[in-house]
């Protein structure tokens, strides 16, 4: 660890990739608008902490093509290229 | 953690020796960001930048105790929801490791990189996020300055304003003409001005029939327009009529004494007028110097910095987003966006190409709810919708869907407030 602070104090690049995969990918953080962060909030919207990634993966893709009608989900999932609901639904799975 | 300004300022100056030419992280402390302004976009950008690195010290700088949202105050106006539910205190921010100054902040110095504040006191930053909302054009609809808005509210800003349309509402006769003055684009909230014509109509309908509701715009089209339309026929026929600007509808000045709406084809005496007036971004942001011609933030779309003022970014109703409407949820998404990009920048990093969602649902009726939905991100140096994205609710929807839309609508309102203050 101390060696890492090292570094990262000397290079801004180590520290940036240090921070960077922590972070949410392009368009993860937009999501919690709706979908309650916290389990405090009672909503039918659900929460996407720790849900399954395949599971996650697949509603986008059926939200997409339409095969799983949606109220604004539908309109939102097409937004979202195959890469970008992979690393979407991969952060979420590890999130608490 | 709610530091005396003394403390703060002590702390400020100790770590004040910049050396601007490296990443503020390399420089030892850790780096300070103010957020100027405490609503959907400020507080949600104070409290990301602390969950994006916690080293980052955060200065929250609101004049206000208590935030007033404006999403669903058109509840309140039709009397059918009290404004302390529209209303959060900042106490959960700064126990989140954020320092919160209640000040308002008056001049910034964009160079020396500091926020003076109304007392003369300064705070000194790496960098500076602004979210400062909206302000009112005062006087440029000719008649319409601050005294009149005590006349003629605006309600544009929840609070006060709010309850006194509410007010006015509640004591005019059955049978008085209610007229609302929409302004020209861009202005916060899009649909906000037919969300609230349709919920004073619901209100005019149950409780004074005789009424009537006229909408007077500077615009020939509006957001959700098919769909506001078709539900003010099946539900509002003869009680709400809107007037579009090729019909006449640009309000060319008020006479706040008579609650009078002139037009180049008429005046229009109300028992109740709502003018909802020409706007620009909030004070701070003209006097940081990061608006143009327009009085709005230019900004980059993939960082929010201020294409202006280096080291100033701006998030929320202030700023140009480009596709992105003024609305709440956007500043959230651009709030959220633009930490992640601070925290990047003071590592010395460069910021990925973030992408960003809009959710904006109105009501037509306490039951019947519509939304509004994009996905967007950075093109030719504006914040473009993703083509194929987004869009409105269904035309012609069963009326089950409207009901679910409109419980869809108060779980967002309750998802979103309790990310930014809960």
């Amino acid at each position: 660890m101390r060696t890492l602070v090292a570094a990262a104090i000397g290079l801004g690049s180590v520290a940036a990739a240090v921070v960077a995969s922590a972070e949410p990918p392009a368009g993860a953080a937009s999501c919690t608008g709706c979908h309650p962060a916290s389990s405090r909030v009672t909503s039918s919207v659900p929460r996407l902490a720790g849900l399954d990634r395949a599971a996650i993966v697949r509603a986008m893709q059926d939200f997409r093509s339409g095969q799983r009608a949606g109220t604004v989900m539908d309109r939102i999932a097409k937004g979202f290229t195959d890469d970008e609901i992979q690393a979407i639904a991969a952060w979420y799975a590890t999130q608490k | 953690m709610t530091t005396t300004r003394r403390e703060f300022l002590k702390a400020s100056v100790a770590a004040s020796t910049a050396l601007l030419a490296l990443p503020a992280f390399a420089q030892g402390s850790g780096p300070r960001v103010v957020v100027v302004g405490g609503g959907f976009a400020g507080a949600s950008c104070a409290r990301a930048l602390r969950q994006a690195d916690p080293r980052i010290a955060v200065t929250l700088v609101e004049a206000d105790a208590t935030f007033t949202a404006c999403p669903f105050s058109n509840v309140v106006i039709a009397g059918l929801r009290e404004l302390a539910a529209q209303q959060f205190t900042y106490d959960r921010v700064s126990a989140g490791g954020i320092t919160l100054v209640r000040a308002m902040a008056t001049a910034v110095d964009a160079s020396g990189r500091s926020v003076t504040l109304a007392d003369g006191a300064r705070l000194s930053y790496d960098r500076l996020v602004l979210a400062p909302g909206i302000d009112i054009r005062w006087g440029a609809l000719p008649g319409y300055d601050e005294a009149a808005a005590a006349q003629m509210p605006h309600a544009w800003r929840a609070g006060e304003q709010t309850l006194l349309l509410r007010r006015q509402l509640e004591a005019m006769d059955d049978g008085g003409l209610v007229v609302i003055s929409a302004p020209a684009n861009p202005f916060r909230c899009p649909p906000g001005p037919y969300e609230r014509a349709s919920l004073i109509a619901h209100y005019l309908k149950t409780k004074k029939p005789k009424s009537k509701l006229i909408v007077l715009d500077a615009k020939d089209a509006f957001s959700k327009q098919r769909l506001f339309q078709a539900a003010w026929a099946e539900l509002y026929p003869g009680l709400l009529e809107w007037v579009p600007l090729s019909k006449g509808g640009a309000v060319t000045s008020v006479e706040p004494a008579t609650r009078t709406l002139v037009t180049d084809f008429g005046r229009h005496q109300a028992a109740v007028a709502n003018v909802i007036p020409p706007q620009k971004a909030g004070r701070i942001a003209e006097a940081a110097g990061v608006t143009d011609r327009t009085g709005w933030c230019p900004i980059d779309p993939a960082t929010f910095e201020s294409t202006l003022q280096r080291g100033i970014h701006v998030i929320g109703d202030a700023a140009i987003a480009g596709a992105m409407p003024k609305s709440a949820f956007a500043a959230n998404s651009q709030a959220k966006t633009c930490a992640a990009a601070v925290a990047q920048l003071l590592h010395g990093a460069t910021p990925a190409t973030p992408k960003l969602i809009n959710t904006c649902y109105s009501l037509i009726a306490p039951d019947y709810g519509i939304s509004v939905a994009g996905v967007y991100q950075p093109s030719g140096g504006q914040l473009a919708e993703v083509p194929g994205s987004g869009g409105v609710s269904p035309a012609g929807a069963p009326r089950a869907t409207r009901v679910a839309e409109a419980v869809l609508a108060e779980a967002w309102f309750r998802t979103i407030t309790d990310e930014v203050f809960g």
